[in-house]
């Protein structure tokens, strides 16, 4: 029964490890550019260098613009340059707090090594994907977070004291999801500046995603909190002159926790694509800085979306990322519900 | 409401970006302004917005330079379009879909899980943008303008896998049910069996589905605009967000609320029609 939320739950893990070490995986600086090497794809590793000669060590060739045509590249094949690995590169930060400059590998200059090309910059998109995940991953979880935190509040509050608060309150998330959520998303963004630095662009999104989407898991908890603040054993608890905040913390909320887990796994794909929508569009993150949203921007560009197939990367991402969160949804459902555990 | 009051709070207005403009004086600015009211307290102006509306004036579009209710209606005709024309496909495929993997032994159900759930996980962003490839690959159709084909298409498979598992869950819980059991030993034939007896007793949670898909096709909607430029409401909405365009924004989201709730009204009323249980309990 455990082992179908094992194995997706160790990819999101392994997923997310590796993107909190984003600067040590990747080669380069985010923003650094090399501008004589626009669109170039991605760099091939080999093992047996210009003159046939076998080496262990992976190398690479540079890549040289073909002088007749635009963003076509050819391999210079007069020197193979050795990949070397655990080298010092660029400076980053760890979580935003310890500083390094150890990567996992790197190659000496003049050559280069972009294991999944460059954008129309010259940035590497390896480095770009696994910062801008950095940015694209977590806003997922952490505004399900905000939402399941609001919506937890209100909701239990709504259903175990009732009334006019709760009629209030249901009345409001109506009104929340009378609207349909991109729309109401824009709208919401549209009263903030337009141009926003990343790290408030990052906040503003997040908060404004808790604070839209508190209505749907408030309407479910409080569904739940009013069919168990009925049970027996917590009328004999409150016979026995339990306090509401003990009763409510005790008794009442555990058994929304199947039901909060369940949404938390589909509220934060939805929220991950929420930031590349926003982002897509030109609402969110913004240059300089990497979001998989502001990169897949670049295929709004007819020529980057027919001719570069690595620009396309972060988005066909995308697609492994959430089928891990939606098998986690399913499994989780399968372990929480009730039904299945115990047949009352 | 809510809409206006967001765009209450927004910070400067579609006039701030002329301020920055050297050939346009300030004097010109503030009688611009008076004559668009945005000059008065915010209560004031909300009612008189309030009243407006309900009159059939929504305001102007500063950016198009126009009255803004024609403007939304035409876009949200467009949408309309979109929309039901890729509702109604994407019921087309799912409605024998669903029913063939609910019908069949365990494999179908399972290959059909399958293709929804790969087709939950691909982002519309990728849908729409893999459709411009096809169409600019093979120039089978026209891309941009007013051609149906890829934001249609892209806006069906958004909605078909929820679709899908949908009706497949309605129809298999429908088929357990003792009724169907004794129509199959009275010998009644199996897709009959299927269309005339299961479908009907399944028909309510499918009701229900088409009144919430609306909102859910409206929202994918706005992304598929935006991003092949069908002129619709969507794509306007995020162009005046972009230009400040105060009337216009709160009008588009106004009228897509509106559009819901017609969408669920529709739904609660083909549930009367069709549940005679519903029409007895009112």
């Amino acid at each position: 029964m455990r082992k179908p939320v094992l194995l997706p739950l160790l990819a999101l893990i392994l997923l997310h490890v590796v993107v909190l070490f984003a600067g040590f995986f990747s080669p380069y600086d985010p923003a650094a550019q090399y501008r004589d090497m626009p669109f170039a794809p991605p760099t091939r590793m080999h093992f047996f260098d210009g003159a046939g000669e076998f080496h262990l060590r992976p190398c690479v060739f540079r890549w040289r613009a073909d002088p007749g045509a635009a963003d076509v590249y050819g391999e210079d094949r007069r020197r193979c340059y050795s990949v070397r690995f655990l080298v010092s590169g660029a400076q980053y930060r760890i979580a935003g707090l310890w500083r390094s400059r150890l990567h996992l590998f790197g190659v000496e200059e003049p050559a280069t090594v972009f294991l999944m090309g460059t954008d129309e910059y010259g940035r590497d998109q390896l480095t770009r994907l696994l910062f801008g995940a950095q940015i694209s991953l977590v806003a997922g979880p952490v505004a399900a977070a905000l939402a399941l935190a609001f919506g937890t509040t209100l909701g239990a509050l709504a259903g175990y004291y009732g009334r006019w608060f709760d009629e209030a309150l249901m009345g409001a998330a109506e009104l929340f999801l009378a609207l349909p959520w991109l729309y109401l998303l824009l709208a919401a963004r549209a009263f903030l500046p337009l141009h926003l630095d990343t790290r408030r662009a990052f906040l503003v999104l997040i908060c404004l995603l808790g604070a839209l989407g508190w209505a749907r898991p408030a309407r479910l908890v409080r569904g739940v909190v009013l069919s168990a603040k009925e049970r027996e054993y917590v009328l004999a608890a409150r016979s026995f002159g339990a306090t509401d905040l003990y009763l409510l913390g005790r008794h009442v909320l555990p058994q929304t926790r199947g039901l909060l887990l369940t949404q938390a796994s589909l509220l934060i794909p939805h929220y991950i694509l929420a930031e590349v929508t926003m982002s897509f569009l030109g609402l969110g993150v913004s240059e300089p800085d990497a979001s998989w949203g502001l990169m897949l921007a670049g295929l709004k560009q007819y020529h980057a979306m027919v001719a570069h197939w690595w620009m396309w990367i972060p988005a066909v991402l995308l697609v492994p990322v959430f089928l891990a969160y939606y098998a986690l949804a399913q499994a989780i459902g399968g372990i929480e519900d009730p039904r299945l555990k115990r047949p009352v | 409401m809510l809409s206006f009051a967001l765009f209450e709070l927004a910070p400067g207005d579609y006039f701030d970006e002329l301020r920055l403009n050297p050939a346009v004086s300030s004097q010109t600015i503030s009688t611009l302004r008076q004559r668009h009211g945005l000059d008065a307290a915010m209560p004031l102006r909300y009612v008189r917005w309030l009243g407006s509306v309900l009159s059939g004036d929504w305001g102007i579009s500063v950016a198009y330079n126009t009255a803004a209710a024609p403007l939304i209606w035409q876009r949200a005709g467009n949408t309309l379009l979109l929309t039901a024309s890729a509702a109604f496909f994407a019921w087309a495929i799912a409605l024998p879909l669903g029913i063939w993997a609910a019908a069949g032994r365990r494999w179908r159900g399972i290959s059909v899980t399958l293709l929804t759930v790969t087709l939950v996980a691909v982002p519309e962003v990728l849908i729409v943008l893999l459709l411009m490839l096809l169409a600019s690959e093979f120039r089978a159709v026209p891309l941009g303008g007013m051609h149906l084909a890829v934001p249609g298409t892209a806006l069906m498979l958004s909605a078909l896998p929820v679709f899908v598992a949908h009706i497949r869950t309605a129809i298999a819980e429908v088929l357990d049910l003792p009724f169907i059991t004794a129509a199959r030993a009275n010998g009644v034939p199996r897709l009959r069996l299927l269309i005339r007896h299961a479908l009907p007793a399944a028909a309510n949670p499918l009701i229900t589905l088409l009144g919430l898909s609306i909102g859910m096709l409206l929202s994918s909607g706005l992304l598929v605009e935006a991003i092949v430029g069908w002129p619709g409401l969507g794509r306007l909405l995020f162009e005046a967000i972009l230009e400040r365009d105060l009337y216009v924004v709160v009008g588009a989201v106004m009228l897509s609320a509106v559009l819901l709730i017609a969408g669920s009204l529709i739904a609660d009323l083909l549930l009367y029609a069709a549940d005679p249980r519903i029409r007895e309990e009112s």
